[in-house]
């Protein structure tokens, strides 16, 4: 009787399911009852239904679909995060027939307002892929859509659907390279290890090796040919592949263990040699971490270790074993050690071998005596001292430690074996008493390939094992035929019988290979009428001079898997592996990864701040961060929000990437300062709090150094885009011109000021001195604050200051001196009715409410015709900013741009709107409570578009 | 048709008998058979930190991490990095220790509900969502007694009421709208040192390791710089997300805007060039005859270099060899315990008193007829020293911008061994010849340990 529920039962229906799917067991039969509190109210039943219904809908198709009603309904919910959520789970239904609506879900969500919903878009495009695959090439559209959006939130989750569902699509990253690089490090962890990923990749197939002259050189080395003198282009490397290097380096001081290792990867596979080194460091601090961590960070140091074994030289210590290393670690700190070792450490690392040996760990000896015979075989120094200390062993009272020593000695000995016919003899007393059967079959080898060296004993071993043969493992007796074939080659008088013997044993052993071996061998060494040529060769076959085995390292190029990847770690390619591309012959075209220009809304402000850069104003690290911040703050008073960080923020992080490849460190020097601007705007609208105390705000949020008393220096900026006016002229002013500007900066001593930037220029033969303002007169209530005074102005030099005016929210002129220490020139500064307000940031909701209150003699309306080239989105909105001081408002339709700001003194709100029609057709209103201001501006914006 | 579906799939919790307590789906289900692989490379691991991490199968690859003596295996399906899969997987262990107070088999049972919504919430069809445990708790409230007393009488439950911000705020480790009528900020620098000793007593490596954990309770958006006396001794850093790193590289200040609550703000590593002062030595002296079922045990230690700082909490404990059968051994402080099955020997030790140095002597009696145990065992060392950081660290100051009030500020450090080991004399086996090749090259760095031989 489920069927019905109220609603005090749905919550204990819910904790009743979930710990019977938690424990793995059916609880598909609540399936109707549950689907049915699909459409309650409450969130969190919402939620509980939610996960229900993902985890059970394959099973029970016919009822899900009942519930798909309510979650299209959800998707138009006016609360994002029941957007999301009802995204989230009709995504996650895993039913075919609703592959359509999905698709149609997605689509819109894409294009949400809110980043949140565009990032639950974005996780879902892999769901639908691998519940439809023919949805690719509508997916892929979604994709590029969302890769061009500018939000740290979906960057990440974005990258990792094109990872999933279009991975061979290089071509939808160009115009977004830019971005990716420099939204990086503001993008969530697990984001930053997907786009870094990508990034490796991409990086290989559009630039070109920066090693490629040295790998060159090393090529030529080895052919030693004459013509070594090749055509070497010297190497430049393109700028994005720098900016990529540049900032991703941060991220090694990740806290996240992937994150770290990405961009070690990024930096082993991308970087010039010379700058590799930089990731030793983090990767060894990776090592403190937990085991499972050290286990994956030391199979890439392994295999880094090998190709550039000086890069984690200095740590060499880092890597000793402790005692309470769990065993994988331990083999794997070895095999670094190893790698690592080479004339100047050795002695060290054989001393630390030394105590490895004694260890309780039998798999770690053994491992260790293979990395001792590694170490003599590479190191020709050190062969003797470690053949010795390997003998010893051999006295050892553990048999897995002389089993493994007795290995180890063989491949060493057939490096010289002339030398060394006494430690022959001493392992061929060893049969007595070794059983473990490697062992057993090395000195069976090395007696029949060394036997003449040996010529007394030889016979002797082979007599004691022909009696064991029987009792011998496989691989034994396959050592016993060997010895018993090399003897009878050699010292047939004595072996004949032996061999004989021997093979007759094992020509009827259970195992047909060696069954099958004494037939063979017997064929061939044991002449007879019907036999062969190839016997006549029997001795040159068996006792040919082997080339000595070469001990190697397991981890030798792996590193054609992308280093941190599955692949790597298993030395297979797994499923879905995306196969690291060799660079480049030529570089393909980098003009790909330009993108258009688009005027940028605040192209004013990005060209002062772009200016200010050299005046050493302070940087502002991580900037970007801070101006989030603001705008999470403004987001948070409504909860209905919409796109926080459009118009502002994300035009000019486009111009940011946008600007041409020149030297990027400028670039991102100037992003910083972008963002720091805007903020101190938002800051000053949206934090009343701060208003009062701008220098300290700007301090606190940006953690720049103390502010500099009240000059301000951030605030003197030389003109860049901005409308200038003359304030005197170059003849009337003998020689002194003087320009002004409104810079449309905060005035920080006094937010109720408007900032006005004067700009002296001396083009007189002499100096000027003691430049000042005197004797303002001034409208009532209007008030300036002077700049300090210019002491002196040399000849053919320029110099800008700010000073503050209240115009009082009216066009009126302000009238002062402006004098020298010989004259006083009577100057006026008339604002134009944009500059007497700066910028607020608010939602599309907010603007529309605040619409809604200054309706009637508050709204002015005029119909108008754009002039031709004023037509789009972009040009209306550069014209109207540039035309007020205002920040657009954040709006879902292109057909409509919206913007607000309000006056400087009095804080009055002006909102301005221009909706367009066809043909150039388009309505401009303009709602504030100053009716006069209202009507200025109308007027004034009314000439910017229509001229 | 399936197509490989990247990330976590599912994920097992397998107890230290060998039995999954919970599975969770993020895709389709798994069956839980997969798991037989893992079992099966467990039965092969000689200790259950000896599992591989990475198990390949037919048609999975099963990623898992043990904590807790609980593992948590992942199921994936296709290339994913592993080290990611790892770090989710311990901050899933981490999350869980956060909302529970421990993460124990018993605990997860208890809270399944919750477990289930936090998963729920930390991966979206296998990728990570939400991780942040500032975000998660907005989400789902960790349980309390009277919280689950009247969750059950009412029937209510622990998913937030309200919607949380915190996802949509750009600022993803802090909860906005934070309130608290006392504002305080501490931060304890706690440093470890792991080191090897041998037993002249002389430095093989050292180092010091440090993190400063932060409990941050501050109304609204706080955005705090600290800066430290000598930054240059810290020579490899990690911060959490939220610091700064232009502001660090520039200036050598952590600034930053913090989450609330607790979080690791930063860990480094002291860059001093083996010139860690060891505070503490040990003097022992573990001999076995051949032929003898008696072996003599001696060992003695007592404050180094403390910068007159007491050692607290000592605990001496050592591997001893298979062949010791039992121990007589006289401590004249702290209690000594020695396990017959697992041959530790374990010593409370306490605090060292420097005028009365604290030893451990006595016998150990041998296997009848067992050979002399061909080695020697390793000494490990826990200490504490309150009130120091080894290496000399000194935060400077630490202020705050952005919220008007004063909040308290507090530090305190500390510094705790870490992996410490003194290690037995090297006897028996060696290669003389080494010692030869070391006077013949040039190497600096052969100082150490050449008094061994």
């Amino acid at each position: 009787g489920g069927f019905f529920l109220f609603d005090g039962q749905q919550s204990q229906k819910r904790s009743n399911c979930e710990p019977m799917i938690a424990r793995g067991k059916n609880a598909s039969d609540l399936f109707p009852a549950v689907v049915k509190n699909v459409a309650c109210k409450n969130i969190e039943v919402k939620k509980l239904v939610y996960v229900y219904l993902v985890r059970y809908a394959e099973e029970q198709q016919d009822l899900a679909l009942l519930s798909i009603s309510t979650f299209q309904r959800g998707l138009k919910d006016p609360n994002q995060l029941i957007r999301a959520s009802a995204l989230r789970v009709l995504s996650s239904i895993r039913v075919t027939i609703i592959v359509p609506i999905m698709m149609l879900a997605i689509k819109e969500a894409a294009s949400d307002m809110s980043p949140y919903v565009r990032k639950t878009a974005a996780h879902a495009i892999p769901k639908l892929y691998s519940l439809d695959p023919e949805q690719k090439d509508c997916l892929i559209e979604v994709i590029e859509k969302l890769l061009a959006d500018k939000t740290t939130l979906v960057a990440g989750s974005v990258v990792m659907a094109f990872e999933e569902v279009c991975p061979e699509r290089i071509d939808l990253i160009h115009k977004n390279y830019r971005k990716l690089c420099n939204l990086l490090i503001d993008v969530e962890e697990w984001g930053q290890v997907v786009i870094i990923n990508m990034l490796t990749r991409y990086a290989r197939t559009q630039f070109l090796n920066p090693n490629m002259n040295e790998d060159k050189e090393e090529k030529e080395k080895k052919k030693t040919e004459a013509t070594a003198i090749v055509k070497r282009k010297p190497y430049v490397m393109d700028p994005d592949h720098r900016l990529l290097l540049r900032n991703t380096k941060p991220l090694l001081q990740s806290r996240n263990a992937a994150v770290v290792m990405a961009v070690a990867q990024l930096y082993f596979h991308l970087a010039p040699k010379a700058e590799v080194g930089v990731i030793a460091k983090a990767l060894v601090r990776l090592m403190r971490s937990h085991s499972e961590v050290q286990y994956v960070v030391l199979q890439n140091v392994a295999t880094m270790s090998i190709k550039r074994r000086g890069m984690f030289e200095p740590y060499l210590k880092s890597f000793y074993i402790r005692s309470t290393d769990p065993t994988q670690i331990k083999v794997l700190k070895l095999e670094v050690l190893t790698n690592l070792a080479n004339e100047t450490n050795i002695s060290t690392i054989l001393r630390e071998f030394q105590t490895y040996i004694k260890s309780n760990d039998k798999d770690f000896v053994a491992a260790t005596i293979q990395a001792i015979g590694r170490c003599a075989t590479n190191i020709g120094e050190v062969r003797d001292t470690c053949l010795n200390g390997l003998v010893q062993l051999l006295s050892n009272r553990d048999e897995l430690v002389v089993a493994e020593s007795v290995v180890v000695i063989k491949k060493l000995l057939q490096m010289q074996p002339e030398q060394h016919s006494d430690i022959i003899k001493h392992m061929a007393k060893l049969t007595d008493n070794i059983q473990v059967p490697m062992a057993r079959a090395s000195i069976l080898w090395l007696i029949g390939e060394y036997c003449e060296h040996v010529p007394k004993i030889a016979p002797d071993v082979l007599r004691k094992m022909a009696k064991t043969f029987t009792n011998e493992e496989d691989i034994v007796k396959l050592q016993i035929i060997n010895l018993a074939a090399k003897l009878y080659l050699t010292n047939s008088k004595q072996t004949k019988l032996l061999t004989q013997y021997v093979l007759n044993l094992a020509k009827y052993d259970q195992n047909y290979d060696i069954r099958d071996r004494a037939r063979f061998i017997r064929q061939l060494i044991v002449p007879t009428d019907k036999s062969g040529a190839l016997s006549k060769y029997a001795k040159k076959l068996f006792l040919a001079l082997k080339p000595a085995p070469v001990l190697e390292s397991p981890f030798k190029d792996r590193d054609h898997f992308q280093l941190g990847s599955l692949s790597h770690l298993l030395n297979a390619k797994a499923g879905g592996y995306q196969v690291l591309p060799d660079w480049p012959e030529a570089a393909p075209d980098p003009s790909v990864r330009n993108v258009e220009v688009k005027e940028s809304v605040r192209a004013v402000e990005t060209v002062t701040a772009r200016d200010r850069g050299p005046l050493g104003a302070p940087q502002n690290p991580r900037g970007a961060r801070g101006a989030l911040l603001y705008s999470g703050e403004d987001v948070k008073k409504s909860e209905k929000k919409s796109k926080p960080r459009i118009g502002s923020s994300e035009s000019e992080s486009e111009e940011d990437n946008d600007s041409e490849s020149e030297s990027s460190e400028s670039e991102e020097e100037e992003s910083e300062e972008e963002s720091e601007e805007e903020t101190k705007k938002k800051k000053k609208v949206g934090n009343e709090r701060l208003e009062n105390t701008p220098c300290l705000a700007v301090h606190a949020v940006f953690t720049q150094p103390p502010p500099l008393p009240v000059s301000v220096p951030q605030t003197i900026i030389p003109s860049g885009n901005l409308k200038t006016y003359e304030l005197l002229h170059r003849i009337t002013g003998e020689g002194l011109s003087v320009e002004y500007c409104f810079s449309r900066q905060p005035f920080s001593p006094d937010p109720h000021m408007v900032a006005v930037k004067i700009q002296f220029t001396n083009s007189a033969t002499s100096e000027a001195k003691s430049l000042h303002v005197e004797d303002a007169k001034l409208q009532s209530g209007m008030r300036i604050k002077e700049f300090p005074e210019i002491e002196v102005l040399p000849a053919g030099e320029t110099v800008s200051v700010v000073m503050g005016i209240d115009f009082c929210d009216s066009t009126q002129a302000a009238n002062f001196q402006l004098c020298t220490h010989t004259r006083k020139f009577f100057v006026s500064i008339q604002p134009p009715v944009g500059e007497l307000m700066m910028p607020i940031f608010m939602t599309e909701n907010e603007f529309k409410k605040e619409q809604g209150q200054l309706m009637g003699m508050n709204e002015i309306t005029e119909k108008l015709t754009l002039e031709e080239k004023c037509q789009g989105e972009h040009a209306v909105v550069q014209r109207v900013t540039t035309a007020a001081n205002l920040s657009r408002v954040p709006c879902g339709s292109d057909k409509e741009c919206r913007f607000a700001g309000k006056t400087v003194t009095s804080g009055s709100l002006v909102l301005v709107s221009v909706v367009t029609k066809e043909d150039g057709a388009a309505q401009l209103t303009v709602n504030c409570e100053k009716m006069v201001i209202g009507t200025m501006l109308v007027k004034d914006i009314l000439q910017a578009l229509t001229q | 048709m399936q197509l490989p579906a990247k990330m976590i799939h599912s994920l097992f919790l397998v107890n230290s008998s060998g039995d999954i307590f919970l599975e969770k789906h993020w895709k389709s289900v798994v069956s839980r058979s997969v798991c037989d692989y893992f079992f099966e490379a467990q039965e092969r691991a000689s200790e259950p930190e000896n599992v591989p991490p990475v198990i390949p199968t037919p048609h999975h690859y099963l990623i898992s991490v043990l904590r807790h003596r609980i593992y948590f295996v992942a199921v994936i399906q296709s290339e994913v990095p592993p080290l990611f899969v790892i770090e989710f997987l311990h901050r899933v262990v981490d999350t869980f220790q956060d909302y529970f107070g421990v993460c124990t088999e018993a605990a997860i049972k208890d809270n399944v509900v919750v477990v289930y919504e936090l998963l729920e919430e930390m991966l979206d069809n296998g990728f990570p969502l939400a991780t942040e445990s500032n975000i998660l708790k907005e989400l789902i409230k960790p349980p309390t007694i009277l919280r689950t007393v009247v969750n059950t009488i009412t029937g209510s439950t622990n998913v937030g009421e309200q919607l949380p911000t915190g996802q949509l705020s750009v600022v993803p480790w802090r909860r906005t709208g934070v309130k608290y009528t006392n504002n305080e900020a501490y931060f304890d620098v706690v440093e470890e040192i792991d080191a090897i000793i041998d037993k002249s007593g002389s430095t093989i490596t050292a180092e010091i390791q440090g993190v400063i954990d932060a409990c941050v309770k501050l109304t609204g958006m706080p955005d705090l710089t600290l800066s430290f006396m000598n930054p240059r001794l810290l020579d490899d850093v990690s911060f959490h997300p939220c610091v700064r790193f232009k502001r660090w590289e520039a200036e050598r200040i952590l600034s930053f805007i913090p989450p609330d609550g607790n979080f690791r703000l930063l860990s480094y590593h002291v860059s001093c060039q083996n010139l860690v002062a060891i505070p503490v030595y040990v003097k022992h002296n573990i001999t076995f005859r051949e032929g003898s079922s008696q072996g003599r045990f001696e060992l003695t230690l007592g404050p180094k270099q403390t910068m007159g700082k007491g050692l607290e909490a000592v605990l001496i404990s050592s591997q001893l060899p298979r062949g010791v059968l039992n121990t007589n051994l006289n401590p004249s402080q702290g209690t000594y315990n020695f396990d017959p099955v697992t041959k530790l020997l374990s010593w409370d030790v306490g605090k060292i008193n420097p005028q009365k140095l604290p030893s451990l002597k006595g016998s150990m009696s041998l296997q009848a007829g067992a050979s002399k145990p061909d080695e020697n065992p390793t000494i490990n060392i826990q200490f504490k020293i309150q009130q120091s950081a080894l290496s000399g660290l000194k935060v400077n100051r630490l202020d705050m911008y952005g919220e008007k009030y004063k909040p308290f500020k507090g530090i305190k450090y500390m510094t705790k061994a870490g992996k410490f080991q003194v290690l037995p004399a090297g006897t028996g086996l060696g290669f003389k010849k080494i010692i030869q090749y070391k006077y013949r090259t040039k190497h600096t760095s052969l100082q150490e340990g050449l008094n061994t031989t």
